[in-house]
């Protein structure tokens, strides 16, 4: 587990809001939403359903637009009362790393393509961005499955190979949607550390949206969100002591 | 950059290689319909060339003697032969009918022509040439007969003493030579009691069977049962001369139709084959569509399956020209596997087919531009589907 410092790169959000529809039936998922997290760190998001996490996550991801607010990423402010970048899908590709509640790797991909696929949409020749994917799936730990195809892998190390693409472009950010749901407890854990290793090793702001009861106690800090706003709190920090073949 | 359409081909081998089959084989038919449509083609050129004949002196007004019936007296040809710029003019005989062959028949076209002249069967492939006046044939291998069979025409039996190939009617129908003389007979021959009948009905006219001429009865019944018509005068011009000129003279002095090989040509192709033709056409636009939809239906259900990795790719930042590059390599990777197993099929089956089916080079290199053509058509609303994929869909369900 990495200490949190506000310094530096990661994200900084500041008064964020989104609003569906106008007039009376507008309805405003996100009221007022300020993070911060620093390079290195894992958050826990949390907050019950409707609460506005999805919707977070989606502008945090630029794939819909805030009505206000700012977003700052490492030291580019890519929102700020509108899209800073005219190529959201070169930002998400080159600054956002994505971990989803199921891996979502392409199944017509073996397991190193899936990962170099995202150097290589960001014009990398093949041989290198597949070096990259070797080098950061013997990080993950999963370097004997480099030629599997997906189907041919276990939950867990689905997910760790999903990570691994997630780190491929070297963001400055990586969001996780429930990355622990599908997963026991011990599996659960074993992402959790495995986030908190490749944040302190990639010098990476996580967040992580979750629900899971099992992972919570694990973070420094939480946002809470509630009502379209966000909270901060201090979190337990539990270590987590598990070996990584249990992922 | 990896091709991910090759990948995700790879990865569904089986599904693809299976649906291509499927296609192929349609595309094969499509292409078989094009080779019976040049088959027909080749046939009347072939229908020509074995004539001989630069022109065709036929019934006037009429479009004979393939096209429509035409009959002129036999001695027509005697005042042809005596026209400027001919060099040999010679009678010939059509006529298409079930030729008996052991207890089956055998459609085909009987020719009746002189020995030597144009009209008469070309190169032979085995056998001799007609060297009696009667009762021997020549005949295309198409119709089966072999050299010693004997042949039932009408009333009479015919011994096959020389083979040819590719000699056939407009029709496809392959010819069967015989003696002009024996082709008259056999063009008007009434059966034994229809000749008893007529000569019957005669006597029993008083206007036919007159006492105070004595003749006139005999003479009308050989009038009615014999034939000196045929069907058209084939000729051959001087060397070096035009054809249009050497028949216009026929045309104004002898009061009869004469036909140019382009001409003949114009009518065999634009006029005798136009129905058939129209009608393969129409057959090949229909299973154009039907491949379309085919090819359209497979690519969309195939991208509708990948909507959700399709929704990731466009997250984590894939464009949308690499996306519908995808789409649209996977359509036509569909239509070249259609395209070799169709081309395949149609070369195995065509020998199978009874009418000729002649597959041109052309018309596969044409065929698989189509193909690919329609493929890419067919791939706009899947990746129109594609396109239309939020990124968000892969975020928080």
């Amino acid at each position: 587990m990495t200490h949190a410092t506000t310094a530096g790169h990661g994200i900084r959000i500041e008064g964020l809001r989104k609003r569906y529809g106008e007039g009376d039936t507008a309805v405003d998922a996100l009221k007022d939403v300020n993070m911060q997290v620093a390079p290195g760190e894992v958050v826990g998001l949390i907050g019950p359903s409707g609460s506005g996490k999805s919707t977070l996550l989606k502008c945090l991801g630029a794939v819909i637009e805030p009505t206000a607010g700012r977003m700052i990423l490492g030291e580019q402010t890519i929102y700020d009362n509108g899209w800073k970048t005219p190529d959201l899908r070169a930002l998400r590709r080159d600054h956002i790393g994505f971990v989803f509640q199921a891996p979502y790797l392409i199944p017509f991909l073996n397991v190193t393509d899936n990962v170099a696929l995202l150097p290589m949409l960001a014009g990398q020749k093949n041989a290198i961005a597949r070096e990259r994917a070797r080098e950061l799936l013997a990080a993950l730990d999963v370097a004997h499955r480099a030629e599997a195809q997906p189907s041919e892998l276990s939950g867990g190390e689905q997910q760790r190979v999903a990570i691994a693409r997630a780190l491929a472009n070297q963001p400055p950010v990586i969001l996780a949607d429930e990355p622990t749901a599908p997963l026991d407890s011990e599996r659960a854990l074993a992402v959790i550390r495995i986030l908190n290793q490749m944040a302190a090793q990639y010098r990476t702001a996580i967040i992580v949206v979750t629900h899971d009861e099992k992972i919570i106690p694990t973070f420094r800090r939480i946002y809470h969100i509630r009502d379209g706003k966000t909270h901060e709190e201090a979190g337990e920090g539990r270590a987590i002591d598990l070996a990584p073949a249990h992922a | 950059m990896i091709s991910l359409a090759g990948r995700d081909i790879l990865h569904a081998w089986s599904r693809f290689v299976l649906t291509g089959m499927g296609l192929g084989l349609l595309i094969g038919v499509t292409l078989s319909m094009a080779g019976i449509y040049r088959g027909m083609v080749d046939d009347a050129g072939a229908l020509l060339d074995n004539s001989g004949a630069d022109l065709w002196v036929v019934q006037k007004d009429t479009q004979g003697p393939y096209a429509e019936s035409s009959s002129l007296r036999d001695d027509v040809v005697h005042s042809v032969r005596g026209m400027p710029g001919v060099a040999r003019a010679a009678n010939v005989t059509y006529f298409t009918m079930q030729v008996a062959r052991g207890a089956r028949d055998v459609r085909a076209m009987v020719v009746g022509f002189e020995p030597g002249l144009p009209g008469a069967p070309g190169e032979l492939i085995a056998g001799r040439r007609i060297t009696r006046s009667h009762y021997e044939a020549v005949a295309d291998v198409k119709t089966g007969f072999a050299v010693g069979d004997t042949i039932r025409i009408r009333r009479h039996d015919y011994t096959v003493v020389g083979l040819t190939r590719r000699t056939v009617s407009s029709g496809g129908d392959p010819m069967v030579f015989i003696p002009l003389k024996d082709a008259q007979e056999a063009q008007f021959l009434k059966d034994n009691d229809a000749i008893v009948n007529e000569r019957a009905r005669n006597a029993a006219n008083p206007a036919l069977n007159r006492p105070g001429l004595p003749g006139l009865l005999e003479a009308v019944t050989d009038a009615q049962s014999s034939n000196h018509n045929v069907n058209a005068v084939l000729v051959q011009i001087a060397p070096g001369l035009d054809a249009e000129a050497v028949a216009e003279p026929i045309r104004r002095w002898k009061h009869l139709t004469v036909f140019t090989r382009a001409q003949m040509e114009e009518i065999l192709v634009a006029k005798l084959i136009a129905t058939s033709a129209r009608q393969i056409g129409m057959f090949l636009v229909i299973l154009a569509v039907v491949s379309a939809a085919i090819v359209a239906f497979i690519i969309y259900t195939m991208t509708l399956g990948k909507i959700r990795e399709i929704a990731v790719l466009k997250l984590i930042g894939t464009r949308n020209r690499t996306i519908a590059g995808m789409i649209l390599q996977q359509a036509l990777g569909l239509g070249l596997i259609g395209f070799m197993v169709g081309k395949t099929a149609a070369t195995l089956w065509a020998p199978i087919f009874p009418k000729y089916v002649l597959l041109l080079p052309g018309d596969a290199l044409r065929g698989f531009v189509v193909v690919m053509a329609i493929c890419a058509l067919a791939s706009l609303m899947a990746i129109r589907a594609a396109l239309k994929v939020d990124p968000a869909a892969a975020i928080g369900g």
